[in-house]
């Protein structure tokens, strides 16, 4: 079962060298993903994603970043003992990345013709990358994102483009050669609400279209539940919570995931709650045990002294809580 | 709630534990680079040995009017570490008590030159796009359109040459990058919103000015300082160098190499050792000054 | 009782000029509207919509270009330099960016101080417990006073930025974004706080945001702007369960849900398209025309002007008219 997982991060521990000691971010994450599936991890600022997924590239910020333990397998090779060659061939044809903000993405002194060029050219094999091969795909993939007007778009700079073109843009880049893994780190946050759905449903249809996998980092569970079929809740480098997206909209269970679904405002009214008490750990310092306890409502002895597991509660639902399991 | 309970109980202990950590943060940063503590063990060592001339100098009186032909163009030995010069004047001990002008003049100068330039560039960014602006920053431009060299010369060699018109001289070299520096930063920083909110509120030009905008503009301009201590003590060996700055017998570093320079290469260490001085205070000052820069840096994490 | 009152309000910015004269930025062209004592008006709009730069009118930033505003009687169509310091203490604003609105080399005592010296003339001791008094009131512990706002999170910054503006004791409150920049959970607490404080101190808030899932909890009245102008003004719950305006219905229908009833209020068939013009470009006629999928013959070339549609539900559309729901005369097959 497990050698048809296309990611599968195992007990991964990262942590940043700072004055006073190390930020242990990351405290043992478990993730997969097969073939095919669309997964979502919900977290909110400060719970480790974005850690999580530099560390998948290996893009952290050196010297302070520390990979303490942990393996990331991609398609069964660990990508944290790869040699560099076999890492730039995971980044340029295994793994497909899309960046939050589309502005900080593209090269500002480049034209996008020259930069998709780049992209699709290094995700070809040799045979592959005549330049007029190339352009051919450039184009396509533009047309694929309902840009109009290629040719001249070629010929644009960034600058000269909106927000919503300019993520457009960076999703072509993931699609100009078939990838096995795609990530798209909150998209269309920084775009105007109708924007972002536009972005949001051309990336399901690309996704569907082309079956490839794909895990969306986001903050909002709304767009976690518009784009997944799993959903990974993560708090304090820890994923507390994974289950099928209806299943967890249904039926949470972990505090913490209830807790943030409360705090959702619906647009059918019936007021906001007040939020999660408290604030999250201090990674210096962190809490003993469960790393939500000092927030939870219901912390028992227990949880301050030993750190849950993932416990099985139904079918792809696991729930990282002494409340369902492992009781002393 | 009592106030003045509170205040003298958590608060001041509050209060001073923060600085001592704020100390320590302060310290990794800047010694992160193991060059930025050469450089400050280069300074301590010029600074120290400067103020403690007198007492740690082999022969103190070789500071002032002094001869011993008979000594004249010692080599270096055990009785003179650097040799002595044409008057018979120990080298190392001119050389300490050189420092004291040559770190006199930074201390003067950019205690000068800073504030003024530092005020000016603040008071122009923010009446930005008034003639309060143009009138200041075109002086300015006017000031920064002359070699910095060329400008020191010309104002040292129109007033008597002496070690007040030299820094004199040099602080006018100075003063304009300061305001310049200070006008970028102060032109950003009034458009942040605490100032905005300030201003919306009805807080007054002065508070605007001091309180909100200037604590803002300041970390670039001691970068800057620590950066510009090297040039000073080069711009003012110049100076003095042909002439213009420290009058003899007052031993001045410039001053002494362009004197040995005529000796050279036979009797090189009369000129060599105040040259090399020259480079590791300048060479110490740059160091310390990366290492400011470090640990000034306000990182995002 | 009407506490600020908006008739026709403009602001435009000059951003060039070409041979025919100014090119000018038409970032507010014409708002009217008003908000009752004790009521929160909740303004909704994407960006270039305009919605930050009339509460920055308002607040004094910027002088308007044409139109009236009045507060409490007064006339605030002045830039702040020209407001005496009485109507500075009425009115206080707290920015979308945490961050940026807290000087980061003061700390928070010295924050909320300036606002409580200058408008309650408070010193010394007075002005201590004055401070800790309002950090109780926004639940944060009296020893922030002394904290950097560098040192604390983005939910606790803003509600330092709550307390300031609460410090003069203002009757309006301009919020502008309060929790865009925040996550989910503390954004929860920051609203129920603002909430909760309305009603004890019976403030008045104008609630500018993009979010319409919070604007729905927080708002009595709520009017969505598009291009520098009104689209549709309504009542809250009236604005969800029967939005007229197409911008209105297309902006609700891209909004992430959680749950199946969402799912069920949002409008059908009304998939977002385009992009939003620049405001320097405004489109003739009625500026949200060239996305709208109810375009009609007219909409090109007329702008339309706004109707009262029912009671407190104002529209301005083709579509509709004074007392109608729906325009018989109009070109299009309506999906209403």
């Amino acid at each position: 079962m497990n050698s048809d997982r296309l990611l599968d991060i195992r007990d991964l521990q990262v942590w940043y060298r700072v004055y006073g000691g190390y930020l242990k971010v990351l405290d043992g994450v478990f993730f997969h993903l097969g073939k095919g599936e669309r997964v979502a991890l919900v977290g909110e600022t400060g719970c480790g994603k974005t850690t999580l997924m530099k560390t998948i590239l290996r893009i952290l910020p050196q010297p302070e970043s520390h990979i303490h333990h942990g393996e990331i397998l991609f398609k069964g090779k660990d990508i944290l003992r790869m040699n560099y060659a076999e890492l730039q061939r995971v980044r340029s044809k295994g793994i497909a990345m899309i960046f939050q903000d589309p502005t900080a993405a593209l090269n500002p002194v480049f034209t996008i013709g020259t930069q998709l060029f780049e992209v699709t050219k290094h995700a070809l094999p040799r045979s592959e990358q005549s330049k007029d091969h190339v352009s051919k795909i450039v184009i396509s993939v533009l047309k694929e994102v309902a840009l109009p007007d290629q040719e001249r778009l070629l010929r644009n700079y960034p600058i000269q483009l909106s927000g919503g073109m300019r993520q457009r843009i960076c999703i072509s880049m993931a699609l100009t050669a078939p990838r096995d893994l795609l990530i798209a780190d909150e998209p269309g946050t920084s775009l105007d609400v109708t924007i972002q759905d536009q972005i949001l449903r051309l990336l399901k249809e690309l996704v569907r279209s082309h079956d490839t996998s794909t895990i969306v980092i986001t903050h909002s569970l709304g767009v976690a539940r518009d784009i997944a079929d799993r959903i990974y809740v993560m708090y304090a480098g820890r994923i507390v919570e994974t289950a099928n997206s209806l299943e967890l909209f249904s039926n949470p269970l972990h505090p913490y995931t209830v807790g943030l679904l409360r705090s959702v405002p619906k647009i059918t009214g019936g007021g906001i709650a007040s939020g999660i008490p408290g604030h999250i750990p201090d990674y210096l310092n962190p809490p003993t045990g469960c790393r939500f306890h000092p927030r939870c409502p219901s912390r028992m002895d227990v949880c301050s002294q030993k750190k849950p597991g993932m416990y099985h509660v139904s079918p792809n639902h696991f729930v990282s809580c002494f409340l369902y399991g492992e009781k002393p | 709630m009592n106030i003045e309970s509170l205040k003298t109980n958590s608060i001041v202990v509050f209060q001073r534990v923060k600085f001592l950590e704020r100390i320590g943060k302060l310290w990794y940063k800047f010694s992160r680079n193991k060059l930025s503590v050469v450089g400050l063990i280069l300074v301590l060592l010029v600074v120290f040995s400067a103020i403690l001339a007198s007492w740690i100098v082999p022969y103190p009186q070789h500071a002032g009017a002094f001869v011993d032909f008979d000594n004249g163009f010692s080599p270096p030995s055990g009785r003179y570490l650097f040799g002595t010069d044409a008057f018979g004047r120990d080298v190392l001990s001119r050389i300490i008590f050189a420092f004291r002008g040559a770190l006199l003049m930074p201390v003067v100068v950019l205690g000068i030159a800073v504030p003024i330039g530092v005020f000016l560039g603040m008071f122009a960014g923010y009446f930005k796009n008034t003639r309060i602006d143009t009138l200041i920053m075109r002086m300015t431009d006017i000031f920064l359109g002359l070699p910095p060299l060329i400008l020191a010369l010309a104002i040292a060699s129109v007033l008597e040459p002496n070690m007040t018109n030299s820094m004199i001289a040099v602080t006018m070299v100075y003063w304009p990058w300061y305001c310049r520096l200070t006008y970028g930063m102060a032109s950003s920083v009034h458009n942040e919103y605490f100032v905005i909110a300030s201003e919306l509120t009805g807080a007054s030009r002065f508070h605007i000015l001091f309180r909100e905008m200037l604590p803002n503009c300041l970390s670039p301009v001691f970068t800057k300082m620590a950066l510009d201590v090297g040039w000073v003590i080069l711009l003012s060996a110049s100076l003095s160098f042909v002439g213009l700055g420290e009058q003899p017998p007052t031993p001045a570093l410039g001053q002494m190499v362009s004197d040995g320079s005529k000796y050279l290469p036979e009797q090189w260490w009369v000129a060599i050792f105040p040259a090399l001085a020259i480079v590791l205070v300048i060479l110490g000052f740059n160091l310390l000054g990366d290492g400011i820069r470090d640990m000034l840096e306000i990182r995002s994490d | 009782m009407i506490l600020l009152e908006i008739k026709n309000l403009k602001k435009y910015f000059e951003v060039g000029r070409n041979r025919k004269g100014p090119i000018y930025l038409r970032a507010v062209d014409g708002i009217s509207l008003s908000i009752e004592e004790g009521e929160t008006l909740g303004l909704v709009g994407e960006s270039g919509s305009g919605k930050s730069t009339l509460a920055y009118t308002v607040i004094g930033m910027y002088r308007p270009t044409g139109g009236e505003a009045i507060f409490k009687g007064q006339n605030i169509a002045v830039e702040y330099s020209r407001r005496p310091l009485t109507l500075k203490k009425e009115m206080q604003i707290v920015f979308q960016d945490p961050a940026s609105s807290l000087n980061p080399r003061r700390n928070i005592g010295q924050i909320i101080g300036l606002n409580l010296r200058l408008h309650r003339k408070l010193q010394g001791v007075e002005l201590q417990s004055a401070v800790v008094e309002l950090l109780q009131r926004v639940e944060l512990s009296p020893d922030y006073m002394y904290k950097s706002p560098m040192s604390i999170g983005g939910g606790e910054k803003q509600l330092v930025a709550v307390a300031r503006a609460l410090a003069p004791q203002p009757s309006l409150i301009l919020l502008d974004e309060p929790t865009s920049a925040l996550d989910v959970s503390i954004q929860a607490k920051i609203i129920t706080k603002l909430i909760n404080l309305q009603k004890e101190l019976h403030l008045t808030y104008l609630f500018i945001t993009h979010d319409l899932s919070v604007i729905r909890n927080v708002a009595n009245k709520i009017a969505i702007m598009y291009l520098g102008k009104i689209c549709e003004i309504a009542e809250a719950a009236e604005f969800f369960q029967n939005p007229l305006h197409p911008y209105t219905r297309m902006l609700i229908s891209s909004v992430p849900v959680i749950s199946e009833e969402e799912e069920r209020l949002k409008p059908k068939k009304y998939i977002s398209s385009g992009e939003i013009p620049s405001p320097v470009n405004i489109p003739p006629g009625c500026s949200f025309h060239m996305r709208c999928p109810e375009r009609g013959t007219r909409c090109d070339t007329e702008d339309p002007v706004i109707v009262e549609v029912s009671k407190g539900h104002f529209v301005r559309c083709h579509l509709f008219r004074q007392g109608n729901d729906l325009c018989k005369d109009h070109q299009t097959e309506s999906n209403i």
